[in-house]
């Protein structure tokens, strides 16, 4: 009977239909606000609203633009609707033992079974996050293998395509990837898909952060299937994927100690629903290279990424942050908490943040797709 | 230009660098007239040879004040015209780049200079039981900066990823000569994917000046599969099934009966000379998992009809087996006068179909092909086999490699998978994306490069030009047209 309604009920209003295409209407609206010159906020499921400046303009909601418009298992590829809810892919994916390989958070409390999450795919990709095994997977960018989008002058393009080597024209696919929408409207991505792992651990070892850096680099340094590695309230984790072969050599020249409920922790670690974040203080995300020594900002700090990214909750001002990062060769975003009129992403050098302003008006030339979200200015 | 504002010019670069740096005359020039793709030739103004990041600052910025259009090279090896010579422009070799700047083994990061040979990069990091990844089959010649401009690939690319996938960081100079700090020893940085954007641009975007490349630990262990079979389709289905098992092996090639037996003539890695295609399958892990996959493959080998199978059993017989592939081209030139290797990926499944339609066009066209390429990946590399010196094969070997592009995209995928667009596939451009694709590159291009003096004409064509090929209708009337002009 539901899905009779579905089918009767127009296609574009239904909000039940798996498969809705709207680029059409979305386009128009685009052109709209175009002709009128006004600022749209482009809105997934909204689990991100937090990332980024504070958005302004009309909402422009792709979340029934939606549906996977192909999946085939055996090519390791999948292309869906920006709107298509991200546990629907993975849940295909996983019915043919596959998946995405950058653990794309979530953020929308995936962890309570009550809770549905609404985490859009679109979402997946314009914020460009990834998730535990980024450093050893590759990020959200990296798997990305084309993309149809909508410019800001309401023009619909295709970049890349489905293939998983292509160098026929500029990457703009990979460019829209964490662009926060700032360059276009996602209305398709496709992605290259992995097999899942044949067997996962989680090895815990008690020490300090410097001793777990150390480790965290050594080890990725050596043949070891790596997946995850945080450093969390004096305990090192570290997660091992791969065949059940390799997890179980890893597993004997390591030692530590195991840890049982090990897909929750890293869920917990991946959508920011551990403890640790649990918190209003500003968070700041600290992206720099791996091995660097400890930053001796005050504040609580948790270490991911094999010290590639860390978090951390303080109240000290962004340029004393920004300034120590930088020096350390990283950039810190100010990540959820704290004023969101200010400066969220670390500034770009004067060269740079002109051909920011250049490209953005290449794709956006009225300005008009999700201005400020970004950077201050465009 | 005209003869006296040559001159000026040419003295303006003697200015810049040192006597020898600046080559001028037709006999020094000859060397550079073309890369890979030798059947484009074209003497450029001047060819540059500077050694520091300012000398070349200073030569982009004489190119831009007197609007002369720059040509990177590195090696030279590119197969799409990507460094050829425009005769009013100057080519600017980073050939003595060739400096390894930094190693951090912890961090697993090399910073090395773009004239920096692939392998050398490999050689340099062995000792700390590193290595970097993508590994083109030129990487003895080929430099990291143009396998960045690239975004070249490899036999490892099918695990490892491609150039792309293995690049943290990029110093570029803007024609306009600004260093723009792209990336670094982190994993991101703030603002748009520049490094993406840079990656496989093709020398349209900037010059790359310095390159922070990411470091993988050895495998422990890697072994090779070969595979024989007595159909080019079963061999390709075989491809499919392989991965269908969930198994992404390190590399997966396949070659077809004549470049078997023209590899078998040249380097005798006892590949079987009667077979109609091989697959070399490598896998790699620690031992027992590598032993495991060895034993899966082989079945699914053998299921899929393979009518021998060897497994490499020590190091020695792996690069042995993996010599024959590497040497395939130079192979391929022992047994033609000339070859035109094309780049299309598909989508693996159509392997087997696409291959036959190969088969049938190489027949009407009578010209031979031989393929040798990145089965796993779905990236097809057709050698078209042919003789330049008789008279009307070349444009044939042109139209039949035009019939093989437009058949990759016909089966949903692309006209080139890693040897990039250049001057060569300039006509399929036109038919892979739309006028308002190709005016959205052009767009970027802008961004960069707002006099278009980096490599113009090259990687994405004009409207003006797909209409003269006749592969776009250019709709929207003068317009359009006279926004052409710009690009
Ligand atoms: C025998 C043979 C085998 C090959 N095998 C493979 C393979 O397996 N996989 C593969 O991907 N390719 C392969 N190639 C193609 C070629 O080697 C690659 O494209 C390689 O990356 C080119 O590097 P290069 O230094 O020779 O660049 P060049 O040919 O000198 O230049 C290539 C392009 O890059 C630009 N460029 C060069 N340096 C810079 C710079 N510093 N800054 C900006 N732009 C720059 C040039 O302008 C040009 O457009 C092969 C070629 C040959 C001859």
């Amino acid at each position: 009977m539901n899905v009779t309604l579905a089918h009767t009920a127009s296609k574009e209003n239904s909000p039940s239909a798996s498969d809705n295409d709207l680029s059409a209407s979305l386009q128009s609206k685009v052109l709209a606000c175009m002709a009128s010159r006004s600022p749209i906020q482009i809105v997934g499921g909204n689990s991100k609203a937090f990332y980024g400046r504070a958005p302004q303009g009309e909402r422009l909601s792709v979340l029934e633009h939606r549906g996977i418009v192909s999946y085939e298992p055996t090519e390791l590829v999948i292309t869906a609707r920006a709107g298509t809810r991200l546990i629907d892919i993975e849940k295909v994916l996983a019915e043919r033992g596959q998946m995405l390989s950058f653990e794309p958070p979530h953020f929308s409390n995936s962890a309570q079974p009550d809770v549905v999450s609404t985490t859009t795919f679109g979402g997946a990709i314009a914020t460009g996050l990834s998730g535990p095994c980024r450093p050893y997977a590759g990020s959200t960018r990296d798997f990305v293998l084309g993309a149809k989008v909508l410019t800001g002058k309401g023009e619909i393009l295709k970049f890349g395509g489905q293939v998983m080597k292509n160098v026929a024209g500029f990457d703009v696919a990979r460019l829209m990837t964490g662009s926060l929408g700032t360059l276009g409207v996602l209305l398709e991505i496709s992605l290259k898909v992995l097999p899942r792992h044949e067997a996962e651990k989680t090895l815990v070892f008690a020490c300090d952060a410097q001793e777990a850096i150390q480790r965290m680099n050594i080890w990725a340094g050596l043949p070891i299937p790596l997946s995850g590695t945080t450093f969390d309230g004096g305990k090192l984790y570290v997660r091992l994927s791969g065949s059940a072969a390799a997890v179980r050599t890893a597993r004997t020249k390591l030692g530590g100690e195991l840890l049982t409920a090990d897909a929750d922790y890293w869920r917990s670690m991946r959508d920011h629903t551990a403890q640790f974040f649990q918190d209003a203080s500003p968070l700041w995300r600290i992206s720099m290279p791996a091995a660097s020594a400890q930053l001796g900002l005050k504040g609580s700090w948790l270490l991911e990424w094999g010290g590639a990214q860390r978090w951390l909750k303080t109240s000290l001002p962004g340029n004393i942050i920004r300034e120590q990062v930088a020096r350390a060769g990283g950039h810190a975003t100010l990540f959820r908490g704290g004023d969101r009129h200010s400066d969220i992403f670390h500034s770009l050098t004067p060269a740079l943040a002109a051909l920011h302003h250049r490209l953005k008006a290449a794709f956006d030339p009225y300005g008009i797709l999700n201005p400020g979200r970004m950077y201050a200015d465009y | 230009m005209s003869d006296i504002n040559k001159t000026a010019f040419i003295a303006a670069l003697h200015r810049i660098l040192p006597a020898h740096a600046v080559l001028s005359s037709t006999e020094d020039l000859h060397p550079y007239e073309c890369d890979g793709l030798s059947v484009y030739r074209a003497l450029p103004l001047a060819v540059c040879l500077p050694e520091t990041v300012d000398q070349v600052r200073e030569i982009l910025q004489a190119c831009h004040q007197e609007k002369v259009p720059v040509v990177a090279r590195g090696a030279g090896t590119g197969l799409s015209g990507g460094a050829l010579p425009l005769t009013d422009g100057v080519v600017l070799s980073l050939a003595k780049f060739m400096r390894i700047l930094e190693i951090d083994p912890l961090n697993r990061t090399a910073r090395v200079q773009p004239g920096v040979r692939n392998l050398a990069i490999s050689q340099a990091v062995a000792p700390y039981g590193l290595y970097y990844a993508p590994d083109p089959s030129s990487q003895i010649a080929c430099t990291i900066g143009g396998n960045v401009a690239e975004n070249s690939g490899g036999v490892h690319c099918l695990k490892y990823g491609l150039t792309v996938h293995n690049v943290l960081g990029l110093k570029v100079l803007t024609i306009a000569g600004e260093l723009l700090e792209i990336g670094g020893g982190a994993l991101d940085s703030s603002g748009y994917d520049l490094l993406a954007l840079m990656t496989g641009s093709e020398g349209l975007l900037g010059l790359i000046v310095e390159v922070t490349v990411k470091l993988l630990p050895k495998p422990e262990s890697a072994q090779v599969v070969l595979a024989a079979f007595d159909d080019v389709g079963k061999a390709g289905q075989a491809v499919g099934d392989i991965i269908a098992a969930g198994i992404i092996p390190a590399g997966l090639e396949m070659m077809d009966g004549l470049t078997i037996r023209a590899v078998e003539d040249f380097i005798h890695a006892g590949y079987p000379v009667n077979a109609a295609a091989i697959l070399l399958c490598e896998l790699d892990g620690v031992a027992e998992e590598v032993s495991e996959q060895i034993t899966r493959v082989g079945e699914i080998l053998k299921q899929a009809g393979a009518i021998e199978i060897r497994t490499s059993r020590d190091e020695q017989e792996r690069i042995k087996l993996w010599a024959g592939r590497k040497a395939a081209f130079p192979a391929m030139g022992r047994i033609s006068p000339d070859y035109y290797c094309m780049d299309g990926t598909i989508p693996r499944k159509h392997l087997p179909a696409v291959l036959k339609r190969i088969a049938a066009l190489s027949a009407e066209y009578n010209l031979p092909v031989a393929n040798v390429f990145h089965a796993g990946d779905g990236n097809l590399h057709p050698l078209i086999l042919y003789d330049a010196n008789t008279p009307g094969v070349l444009q044939r070997t042109e139209e039949f490699g035009v019939k093989i592009l437009e058949l990759c995209l016909e089966m949903g995928g692309t006209i080139t998978g890693e040897h990039g667009v250049g001057i060569e596939k300039l006509g399929q451009m036109c038919t892979q994306f739309s006028a308002l694709e190709l005016l959205q590159f052009h767009a970027i291009k802008h961004a960069f490069d707002p006099l278009a003096l980096l490599n113009p004409g090259k990687a994405v064509p004009t409207l003006k030009r797909c209409a003269e090929f006749g592969a776009m209708h250019v709709h929207g009337g003068k317009t359009t047209f006279s926004e052409l002009e710009r690009f």
